[in-house]
């Protein structure tokens, strides 16, 4: 048991530095709005490692923290709207029985529709739409990636489970 | 990935695209510069005159400027300026999030700009 907590703790820490690394060196795209969410992959192991409890703790606790160190209370209001929206669609894959890939995909597409759907609630306009497909694509991508790196890290993870 | 995957993406996919489809029927292209700060419309402008616009919310500014049938933000004192690196526009909008700026172009276009 004391060991599960450190090792949830340390996932935690490893998500809030890739947290910290986006946000000193942003992969940017050219698109703005895109980005790689690397802390993703904690996200998408600490899901099949651990489960649905200790995943969604450890989304949420990344959002405050990198919320107080590094945003306002209105980046705040876009990263929960995004993290609560893409941790719950990960959580219904999983039990539809989707792959790590396609769980990862899901959570990254519905990162982005909750964040851009919190902006048309803060703008009060559906002008933001616009960037739907942008964000939607770019979604599909990301996760695809973090899923594919998420897969052999969860896939060697006997150790950590016990 | 199994069959699952695509089955949902496909479906995720398919469901925005027709949202897609829905707003940009909705609100294609267009004769007039619709700029508003939050609920509330700060002005609407005709996209074929010229004309610099400075404005100041409680957030900060945003210099707007509409030349030759093209709308683009020139300048913002917020921090990524992501509103300026959006570029120039003749249809859809640009929106700047910290200062809740919105710059929409809307409006039934004439003739001319449905041939262009």
């Amino acid at each position: 048991m004391a060991k599960r907590i450190s090792v949830i703790a340390v996932f935690t820490a490893l998500a809030l530095i890739f947290s910290y690394i986006e946000a000193i060196i942003p992969f940017n795209l050219g698109v703005p709005g895109v980005k790689l969410g690397i802390a993703n992959i904690v996200v998408v192991c600490a899901l099949y490692i651990f489960g649905v409890k200790e995943a969604a703790g450890i989304s949420l606790i990344r959002v405050f923290v990198i919320g107080l160190l590094f945003g306002n209370a209105v980046s705040l209001i876009y990263s929960l709207s995004g993290a609560v929206l893409s941790i719950a669609v990960m959580i219904i894959c999983k039990r539809l029985k989707l792959s790590v890939i396609g769980v990862s995909a899901m959570g990254g597409i519905f990162h982005n529709v909750g964040q851009l759907s919190a902006a048309a609630l803060i703008l009060n306009s559906s002008a933001v739409m616009y960037y739907y497909p942008v964000l939607f694509i770019s979604g599909i991508v990301t996760g695809i990636i973090i899923g594919i790196v998420s897969l052999p890290i969860i896939k060697n993870s006997e150790k950590l489970r016990s | 990935m199994n069959k699952r995957d695509f089955i949902a993406i496909g479906v995720v996919v398919l469901l925005s695209v027709l949202g897609f489809v829905f707003f940009a029927l909705k609100g294609s292209g267009g004769q007039t510069v619709k700029i508003s700060v939050g609920a509330r419309v700060y002005g609407t402008y005709p996209l074929s005159e010229n004309r610099e616009l400075k404005i100041k919310t409680d957030a900060g500014y945003n210099l707007v400027e509409i030349k030759n049938g093209r709308v683009f933000v020139k300048d913002a004192d917020c921090k990524d300026k992501s509103c300026v690196k959006q570029g120039e526009i003749s249809g859809g909008s640009i929106v700047c999030l910290p200062h809740k700026l919105v710059v929409e172009v809307t409006g039934e276009g004439d003739f001319d700009a449905v041939a262009r």
